[in-house]
């Protein structure tokens, strides 16, 4: 069975001995112990699982660690640095853009990786970005709300 | 027909609330040594109920079914209160947190009463060995009846406090006051902390539900906008549900499911996943299942074991309806005033109409998880479940062990929406656990989430009635097979009424939701309530105002009409509509504009305008927060959710089949709120879902002509 050796994941590059079929999610999940991105649906259509892959909103639960190989990833739990939260991550919190919290990770992970290549999005680019996201608890306009906050505050030289 | 009235403002019993049978009792013999044993030295306050008011605190029924089996304990402790020797703070309760933010909620109840911050409240939730019995967090009750609990058991310590200083200082206590975390003496300038007075103490307190409380008037604390407390730990992903629970040396689990629903299992051929290293086939009547070590193992071996199934030919969806009429049984629940025939008669118009909802599904974004851990003959188990206390109740009976022995424990959950009640996974994951003897974590799939918990009941309501051209309704009559009777019966003034309610014999296994059926009795009345309005030509909201003498619901309606800017003519393919009403101590209206596309059949919802008056308000922003997710949820059931089954199977069972709302599906939603402190607060996580169909059918109705009386209203667009 083919198996991947190395990672990297958060700013590090780990040594693995993993199967390459495995899933992403269970393996950042169950054997790294990130437990920060969710399982939803196993089919790629909730987008709680939604890691950044090379700065790519990715869902990881579809995702084969054989095609992560070489490939820099970013889950939640990267993306506070020094203690400060990711201008989205203040944002969420801010817009009070989360009820369970449950989406929450994969909300902020693909939120980032918009802001990421569209620095102004209007409030149509959020919503045809975001629609791979579900979020059971309709907290959507202030999911919104929080990104265009998040854009506003990192035009000020953030991240 | 059997008559009682049950025409009062308390809380409707609706039998798909409890699902299990309920209440064990902590009672006041519980030894003041058990509780500084549990909790450490300080001050305890322990919260209890007398007897009447107990009836508050779980439906009617259950409570005298529990009154009856034992009468001699006329109290019951359901909350209480520690202050720590080192002057720590912590509020118990049963009640669990699942998204409505009663964790923040119910801090701000305490802190307000103490004079403390809120962020210095800690609260230990849904853990039955440290938290008092609760039914369980369901029917809107944590805000008017827990909050108020804490919050008596907060002012009772403040006052503790207070005369701990006094004692101290030796003065009148009426000299001290309690202000950020301190006893002070305005006089001498002297202060002590919560801490430097509760050392050494072991005072037990028990307080009743006369304790004073400060009034909604004079809040602080509460009232006010306070973000979620522990926030933080979600936006960073820090935080610990059940599925991310992980204990030493635990295996994991996976189930093989029958074929069909109600199936019993005639044969297994586990052999070669009994062969693989690792693995443990686990079979006990009709449950197979498997641990292993990493859940693909599990996963894999599981899809290894051939299981043959046997069932009975069962109902499919294209056949529900009738189904559900014919198999009407048991005695029908209702009330009758004046005479039906008498109203009909007076009528210059009547109306006859037929309305229905499918069944659908609560899809909670964290699946139904469970880890069990079974040590020296006790269980404990981490659950995602709305019933703390009720499912250690199905823990003991599965395994047959006093409940002393069973611990539940609830990591803040990925929402509910009444859908995780039950036990079924924590069973699951305990005999898993029982049979491997290591702990064990069963994470339901998306899949087994759809297919293997319960839905929301599906229903037909029949009305009947007949109105005078001056707008006045002279006789209504209500029909509702299966749905349930939540929200069944309405606010408008009406001499001749007769409504029903009939269970009947579900195909699926159904249970509570959010709202129950108040989502169904709102859409069938308000909907019918347009028709009336229409066959005689009054304005919507005019209609009602002229049927309404509860100032309560006329100030939503009016409320949300005004925001709204009610009185628009549609306009192209552009209508709006107009629906209000009461449930579970919260009056709300809803106005919504939708356009219809008549070429392709589309329908989009633009706008939605809802008012929400639920007494005193705690959290203005996170009750914004739920009826914005009230409404966007409501979206789902009023247009397109539905579940579709055939033969005991579920065919569209997972998100690529099964569409809930998304970003797109999002209108413009504005809220509309209503303070009224003078009035105790209500809960607001449920009513805000029953105004939204009726207001975005009676809007497709002004845009098109066409009157939808079923939910959801257009699945695949409107199509005529």
């Amino acid at each position: 069975m083919q198996k991947l050796t190395e990672i990297y994941i958060n700013g590090k590059k780990l040594r693995i001995n993993a199967e390459a079929e495995r899933s992403l999610l269970s393996f950042l999940r169950d054997d790294l112990d990130l437990t920060g991105s969710k399982y939803g649906c196993g089919e790629g259509q909730c987008g709680a699982c939604t890691v950044l892959i090379d700065g790519q909103a990715t869902r990881s639960c579809i995702t084969k660690l054989s095609a992560v190989s070489g490939k820099k990833i970013t889950t939640i739990e990267g993306l506070e640095r020094n203690g400060r939260l990711h201008p989205v991550q203040e944002a969420f919190l801010e817009a009070e853009a989360l009820q369970c919290g449950y989406c929450t990770p994969g909300m902020i992970m693909s939120g980032s990786a918009l802001l990421s290549t569209n620095a102004n999005p209007s409030e149509q680019e959020i919503i045809r970005f975001m629609e791979g996201n579900i979020c059971r608890c309709g907290t959507y306009p202030r999911i919104v709300a929080a990104i265009r906050k998040a854009a506003q505050s990192m035009k000020g030289g953030g991240r | 027909m059997s008559e009682h009235k049950i025409v009062d403002d308390s809380i409707e019993t609706e039998r798909y609330e409890l699902l299990a049978e309920p209440p064990y009792h902590f009672n006041l013999d519980l030894d003041r040594r058990d509780f500084f044993k549990l909790l450490g030295g300080g001050i305890v306050l322990v919260f209890a109920l007398d007897a009447f008011a107990s009836q508050e605190s779980g439906d009617r029924q259950g409570e005298s079914r529990r009154r009856a089996q034992s009468n001699s304990t006329p109290k019951e402790i359901s909350g209480w209160l520690h202050i720590g020797e080192d002057g720590s703070v912590t509020a118990y309760t049963g009640k669990v947190e699942f998204g409505q933010n009663i964790r923040t909620s119910l801090s701000q109840a305490v802190a307000e009463e103490l004079r403390v911050p809120v962020t210095s409240i800690r609260l230990t939730m849904g853990d039955t060995d440290l938290t008092p019995f609760d039914m369980g967090t369901f029917g809107s009750r944590t805000t008017p009846t827990m909050a108020p609990q804490l919050r008596k058991a907060a002012a009772a310590a403040r006052e503790v406090l207070i005369d701990l200083a006094a004692g101290e200082w030796k003065v009148e206590r009426g000299l001290l006051a309690v202000k950020d975390g301190k006893v002070i003496n305005a006089r001498s300038k002297q202060s002590l902390d919560f801490g430097k007075l509760t050392k050494g103490q072991k005072l037990l307190k028990v307080i009743s539900e006369n304790a004073p409380t400060t009034s909604a008037e004079n809040w602080n604390i509460a009232g006010k906008s306070v973000a979620k407390l522990d926030g933080r730990n979600f936006v960073t992903g820090k935080h610990r549900y059940t599925s991310d629970t992980r204990l030493a040396d635990m295996l994991f689990g996976k189930i093989v499911r029958p074929s069909a629903l109600n199936a019993t299992l005639v044969s297994v051929d586990a052999r070669e996943a009994e062969a693989s290293p690792g693995v443990k086939v686990v079979r006990d009547g009709n449950l197979i299942g498997v641990t292993a070590p990493d859940p693909q193992t599990a996963a894999r071996s599981a899809g290894t074991i051939k299981a043959e199934w046997k069932s009975a030919p069962q109902p499919s969806a294209k056949e529900l309806f009738d189904y559900l009429r014919k198999q009407a049984a048991g005695s029908p629940q209702g009330n009758e005033r004046g005479s039906i025939t008498d109203g009909l008669a007076r009528a210059d118009k009547k109306l006859e109409q037929t309305y229905t909802v499918a069944y659908i599904a609560h899809a909670p974004l964290e699946p139904r998880a469970a880890v069990a851990e079974w040590n020296k003959g006790k269980l404990t188990v981490w659950t995602g479940t709305q019933r703390p206390f009720g499912v250690r109740g199905e823990l003991a009976e599965a395994f047959r062990i006093p409940e002393e022995r069973v611990r539940v424990i609830v990591p803040d959950t990925g929402s509910g929406y009444g859908g995780k009640h039950t036990g079924d996974v924590a069973i699951e994951a305990a005999r898993l656990a029982q049979a491997a003897g290591k702990p064990v974590k069963l994470l339901w799939t998306r899949e087994e989430e759809f297919n293997w918990a319960y839905f929301r009941p599906a229903g037909v309501i029949d009305i009947s009635s007949g109105v005078r051209e001056d707008g006045t309704i002279t006789a209504w009559e209500l029909h509702n097979y299966n749905s349930g009777s939540s929200g069944i019966q309405h606010r408008y003034d009406i001499q001749n009424q007769k409504i029903v309610f009939h269970q009947s014999k579900s195909p699926l296994r159904q249970g509570s939701y959010r709202g129950l059926a108040a989502t169904a009795n709102h859409f069938a009345r308000e909907s019918h309530m347009d028709e009336l309005a229409h066959a005689v030509n009054i304005d919507p909201l005019e209609f009602r105002l002229r049927n309404l003498k509860d100032e309560r619901l006329k100030a939503v309606l009016n409320g949300a009409a005004k925001a709204f800017g009610w009185g628009k003519s549609k306009h192209g393919e552009v209508g709006y509509g107009i629906a209000g009403g009461f449930e579970k101590g919260g009056y709300v209206a809803a106005c919504a504009e939708v356009s219809v596309d008549r070429a392709n059949g589309k329908v989009k919802l633009l706008k939605v305008v809802e008012a929400f008056e639920c007494g005193a308000i705690v959290n203005p922003d996170q009750l914004r927060n739920q009826i914005e997710g009230s409404v966007v949820m409501a979206i789902g059931g009023a247009l397109f959710e539905s579940i579709d089954f055939d033969n005991g199977r579920i065919i569209n069972g997972r998100f690529s089949r099964y569409r809930v709302p998304r970003f797109n599906d999002v209108p413009m939603i504005e809220t509309v709120l209503i303070d009224r402190k003078d009035l105790p607060s209500a809960g607001a996580g449920e009513t805000p879902i029953v105004g939204l169909a009726p207001a975005v059918g009676n809007a497709i109705f002004d845009a098109t002509g066409i009157r939808l009386r079923s939910l959801p209203m257009a699945p695949n667009g409107l199509k005529a």
